[in-house]
């Protein structure tokens, strides 16, 4: 014979197993928690089909090829500083020389990094980010895991965004309005760069949520070891 | 004397009528030889520079596919579903999966921004069967792409079976989804998916015209 509250906790302990089993039961080992991930992939695909796509269809139909350009490469001269940092804090100097030349030469002959001059003389762009240097310390990646805007992360990756966040050369700038509209020029920027992409995914992928997970995935592990990663065993 | 002409009858029996050329041919260099073709069409042609696949499509088809090992990629992307499947079902979805790919492939072709190609340097010793050709592809204000080819020496040639672009396995990628249809509907519920997929592409393709 159970109290009312025995019965009340019980029932509702019993809808947690539930919801948290449903999700669990999906049986994907590298997804335990697929389905909020799914629900929050839609909140995104929502998101972006609203607003995000439509400023970037308006800012690719306006802007001239050549000005695109000249925008990508202005936030990817900025991106070489904290990849700098993340190349050094990896162990990699050789690389972190690199990008910290790039850095200087395409701000100054690349007239404030509009133009990557660098690359032309042959120093090769790197991405790194903290998520990966996390990666090379050692940390495993842990869940995959869908954020609300920014999208697809690891436990790993997310902690790591945190940490991108904070370093990020345009969250130091002190006037906000101008730090609120250069962000959001580098995400129309990044969004228009990846419109031609939206239509190889759709075509490609048979659950459009799967693919970007399982792509993700694989992409990050080349990441971490910079293209080279150690063969897997699975199947 | 004979010994040598019935040898020689023999090995000219065993080279396919045309097809010596191929034989001949190192992965790495027919990898650069389709690529610098390709690219020089995509670069003269302004239909599919301004969207239109069915001229990719047609390039791929003819340039890019024959190069390609579609039985084994589609075995491959099954995994340990393969097995369960018979030769009825082998062909279609070797067939299926052939056509999903050509038309992600010619939307990718579209995309085409005036990258340029790096080929990577390739070792290849007298007895490999199995390479990897890599290739880099240059974009401006971002990182290069590393676009490499799985390939495997077959009696007419090299053949591809699989691409990797920037890390990401177009067989282990496919591997998920189709282990993942069919677990929900059985071999027979991932042919119908990717009939559907390509049949409706093909309709709306068609309707655009």
């Amino acid at each position: 014979m159970k109290s009312a509250f025995a019965n009340r906790v019980s029932v509702l302990c019993l809808a947690s197993a539930v919801v948290l089993g449903g999700c669990a039961m999906g049986g994907n080992p590298k997804d335990p928690i697929e389905g909020y991930n799914r629900a929050m992939f839609s909140v995104n695909e929502g998101l972006d089909k609203a607003l995000i796509k439509p400023v970037a269809l308006g800012y690719d139909a306006v802007l001239p090829r050549p000005v695109q350009t000249g925008v990508v490469n202005v936030f990817s001269n900025v991106a070489d500083v904290p990849t700098a940092i993340n190349n050094l804090l990896q162990g990699k100097p050789a690389q972190a020389f690199s990008d910290g030349g790039r850095f200087l030469i395409n701000s100054t002959l690349g007239l404030l990094g509009i133009f990557d001059v660098a690359s032309q003389m042959g120093l090769e762009k790197h991405e790194e980010d903290f998520g990966q240097t996390f990666g090379r310390w050692g940390i495993g990646e842990g869940a995959y895991v869908v954020l609300p805007f920014f999208g697809p992360r690891t436990a790993r990756d997310s902690a790591g965004l945190v940490v991108d966040i904070y370093a990020d050369p345009i969250a130091q700038i002190e006037d906000v309005p101008s730090r609120n509209s250069l962000a959001a020029l580098r995400i129309v920027s990044k969004r228009a760069e990846l419109l031609k992409a939206d239509k190889v995914v759709e075509e490609a992928a048979l659950d459009k949520y799967s693919y970007i997970r399982d792509a993700y995935l694989q992409h990050r592990r080349s990441e971490v070891y910079d293209g080279n990663p150690p063969k897997r065993v699975d199947d | 004397m004979k010994f040598f002409a019935v040898l020689l009858a023999a090995a000219s029996l065993l080279l396919p009528p045309g097809a010596q050329a191929q034989d001949a041919t190192a992965p790495d260099a027919l990898v650069k030889k389709v690529t610098t073709d390709v690219l020089d069409i995509i670069r003269k042609d302004k239909d599919i520079q301004a969207g239109s696949t069915k001229q990719a499509v047609d390039l791929i088809e003819k340039k890019v596919l024959p190069h390609f090992n579609f039985a084994h990629m589609t075995a491959l992307a099954m995994g340990k579903e393969w097995r369960q499947t018979n030769p009825a079902q082998q062909k279609v979805l070797t067939e299926e999966f052939h056509t999903l790919l050509v038309r992600t492939y010619s939307n990718a072709l579209t995309a085409y921004k005036n990258q340029t190609v790096e080929f990577k340097p390739l070792q290849v010793q007298p007895g490999d069967t199995d390479v990897t050709v890599r290739t880099q592809i240059n974009q401006p204000g971002g990182k290069p792409l590393t676009l490499d080819y799985s390939m495997e020496k077959l009696p007419q040639g090299w053949k591809v079976y699989d691409v990797v672009v920037a890390g990401v396995s177009l067989v282990t990628n496919y591997r998920e989804s189709f282990s993942t249809e069919v677990r929900n509907g059985g071999v027979d519920g991932l042919i119908k998916t990717l009939q559907a997929k390509n049949g409706s592409a093909q309709d709306a393709a068609a309707s655009k015209k």
